[in-house]
């Protein structure tokens, strides 16, 4: 017994075992504790606050929000509402719901993170392992133009898109997401090429690997984690984007957010709350998900966004 | 490391000296392609677009940018124009609140989860989700709680608490109260993150010393973590103050400027004269406020950051 005390590194002197050890416990309702714990708490449900208002509200009948308790649960829960936001709810004349705004998120959204970050992550390996005359000063110049407000740019952008002759297209707010998603996302690939160890992009060039293979066989197997943060980063701020898609979309392409706010503002005769809350939880909802699936990589992705500059 | 590369390839490549033209263009040529979409972004968009727009504000555009040139005219016109003057008002007003209690709340926030407290990351989820969802959802859910008649007044006014009042919403003078309730349910989560990740940056000596002469841990916080985290800091405001002078979507769902014009916001005059005012001309002129605007937030900051020559990599 002492002999393996000894061998696991347990000091062989006898301790004093009588008395109790360490620091003293302490007790867990100090009054520091209990104001710790009820501001957090307050906080927390001015947080939460909405989220439950907004949940409780879809799932009543009208008769029941009439009613005019917010708190209260649902008698009787039911989807009707979120039925209705989905397939009927009407804009003006329009009564086909959030359905065809969703697809059209969806249609915006997936080829616009794709393109976007693979522009901005190969943008990122010039900058770190293919400088050029210039490429700082360029870098520079895109990094505090992602502090230009969006109003300066979006007359002559929309000009220009229409000159292409893909104003109101659905190419045109991908090309517009990726131009001003690139600041950032460039800024987070370049950092992250940069903490990777030059040997390896050295080695590749002595044995004869060009630009290209370079990237696509050493860089991108080895930037999975930045890729996740990337994706979230695009995805949640794509879908939540208004201006962009209110503007350079055209009405058959409107965004879901565009739709809601139509469904929401613009409601002709008697507003039916618990359709527009319903309406507001499902769009909600895709950047919700993402949120509490990626958990902690939310987090590094807008910490990541907070470093730009 | 780079640039022995990029030599060694260039002598690959040419053995007599290469002409200018074919050095600019050719040498380096892939990385040269791959960085296009960002050379064009800068030069067109982020530059080109932007000389644009502070050309064309000086001129009498109105459905068409095809006006002649008139000098302040348009900015005469801005200045003289009451939903012009409450857009800036409003924005100077909401923005100033908005900014110190993002702040302020932030760094609470941040303070209270870093004192060991048991579920630390339930806390910091429940704090940052209103951060991933949008603008537009924020302003609907508010505008909702704050419906006069069925929201929270209603409700408490229906539960007895008959002379209860909170109609900002609909209440001119307190509209942008509204507002800045919205927002900092949107934003202070991620100014909490920020703070976090600030707090934990500073040494764990700094605590000790501290503890050891017996300042007092608020004392602390205020005369020394708070100084070591300027840079924190300064990202914090560039980034909340960059935010709010783009504040639009906010106010299109939660007030769409109501009532009256009394929440109206430059980035929506902007909009609403550029595309759907035919005012073209004076689009332009708000928007080149704007710029201006972000320069003054964004010249000092960039001084403090990068004046001292490379003191920062």
């Amino acid at each position: 017994m002492s002999q393996t005390a000894t061998m696991t590194g347990q000091p062989a002197v006898a301790q004093d075992t009588s008395g109790p050890r360490g620091p003293r416990p302490k007790p867990f309702f100090t009054p520091k504790k209990v104001i710790l714990y009820t501001v957090l708490v307050f906080f927390s449900l001015y947080y939460l606050f909405p989220l439950y208002v907004m949940v409780v509200t879809s799932l009543k009948t009208m008769p029941e929000v009439r009613f005019g308790n917010i708190f209260a649960l649902p008698t009787a829960p039911n989807f009707d509402a979120w039925v209705k936001a989905w397939t009927s709810a009407c804009t003006g004349l329009n009564c086909n719901g959030l359905a065809p705004g969703f697809w059209n998120s969806v249609k915006i959204t997936i080829p616009s993170t794709i393109v976007s970050i693979f522009i901005a992550a190969v943008n990122g390996y010039a900058l770190v392992n293919w400088r050029f005359k210039g490429s700082e000063i360029f870098f520079s110049i895109l990094i505090f133009g992602s502090f230009i407000p969006y109003q300066v740019m979006l007359y002559p952008l929309v000009m220009i898109t229409r000159e292409m002759g893909i104003f109101g297209t659905l190419q045109a707010v991908i090309i517009i997401h990726t131009v001003f998603g690139m600041p950032i996302l460039t800024l987070l690939f370049r950092n992250y090429f940069a903490s990777l160890p030059q040997e390896l992009f050295k080695a590749a060039r002595v044995d004869g690997a060009g630009f290209w293979r370079i990237f696509f066989e050493i860089m991108l197997p080895m930037s999975l984690p930045i890729f996740v943060v990337a994706i979230i980063l695009q995805v949640t701020g794509i879908w939540n984007d208004f201006l962009f898609g209110v503007v350079f979309a055209g009405t058959q392409n409107y965004p879901m957010t565009v739709q809601l706010n139509n469904i929401v503002n613009s409601a002709q005769g008697t507003p039916e709350y618990n359709v527009n809350m319903a309406a507001t939880v499902l769009t909600g909802l895709v950047p919700l998900t993402v949120y509490f699936v990626s958990g902690k990589w939310f987090v590094r992705g807008v910490a990541a966004g907070a470093v730009k500059g | 490391m780079a640039e022995t590369a990029v030599r060694m390839e260039a002598g690959e490549r040419t053995t007599t000296r290469p002409g200018f033209l074919s050095r600019i263009f050719l040498h380096n040529l892939p990385a040269k392609i791959a960085a296009l979409p960002m050379v064009l972004t800068v030069l067109v968009v982020f530059v080109g677009c932007t000389i644009w727009t502070i050309y064309y504000s000086f001129t009498n555009s109105k459905l068409l940018p095809t006006g002649k040139f008139v000098g302040f005219d348009q900015y005469e016109r801005l200045f003289a124009t009451s939903r012009w003057n409450v857009s800036v008002w409003n924005l100077v007003a909401y923005g100033s609140m908005s900014l110190v209690f993002t702040l302020v709340i932030g760094f609470i926030l941040a303070v209270l989860i870093d004192q060991k407290i048991r579920f630390e990351s339930a806390f910091r989820t429940i704090m940052l989700y209103p951060f991933a969802l949008s603008f537009i959802v924020t302003g609907l859910v508010w505008q909702w709680i704050m419906n006069p008649t069925l929201g929270l007044q209603g409700t408490l006014r229906n539960l007895g608490w008959e002379n209860f009042t909170f109609d900002w919403i609909a209440n001119p003078r307190m509209v942008l109260f509204a507002l800045l309730i919205a927002g900092l349910w949107h934003g202070t989560g991620f100014c909490m993150v920020l703070m976090l990740a600030g707090l934990r940056g500073v040494d764990e000596e700094v605590w000790k010393a501290a503890r050891v002469d017996g300042i007092p841990t608020w004392r602390t916080y205020v005369s020394i973590v708070l100084p070591m985290m300027r840079g924190v800091l300064i990202t914090a405001i560039v980034i909340i103050g960059s935010g709010i002078v783009r504040l639009y979507d906010l106010v299109v769902a939660l007030t769409n400027g109501g009532p009256g014009i009394s929440s109206e916001v430059p980035a929506k005059y902007v909009f609403n004269y550029m595309f759907s005012g035919g005012n073209i001309g004076q689009g332009l002129a708000g928007a080149t406020m704007m710029l201006l605007t972000v320069l003054i937030i964004m010249i000092p900051w960039a001084y403090l950051e990068f004046g001292g020559k490379g003191r920062r990599a």
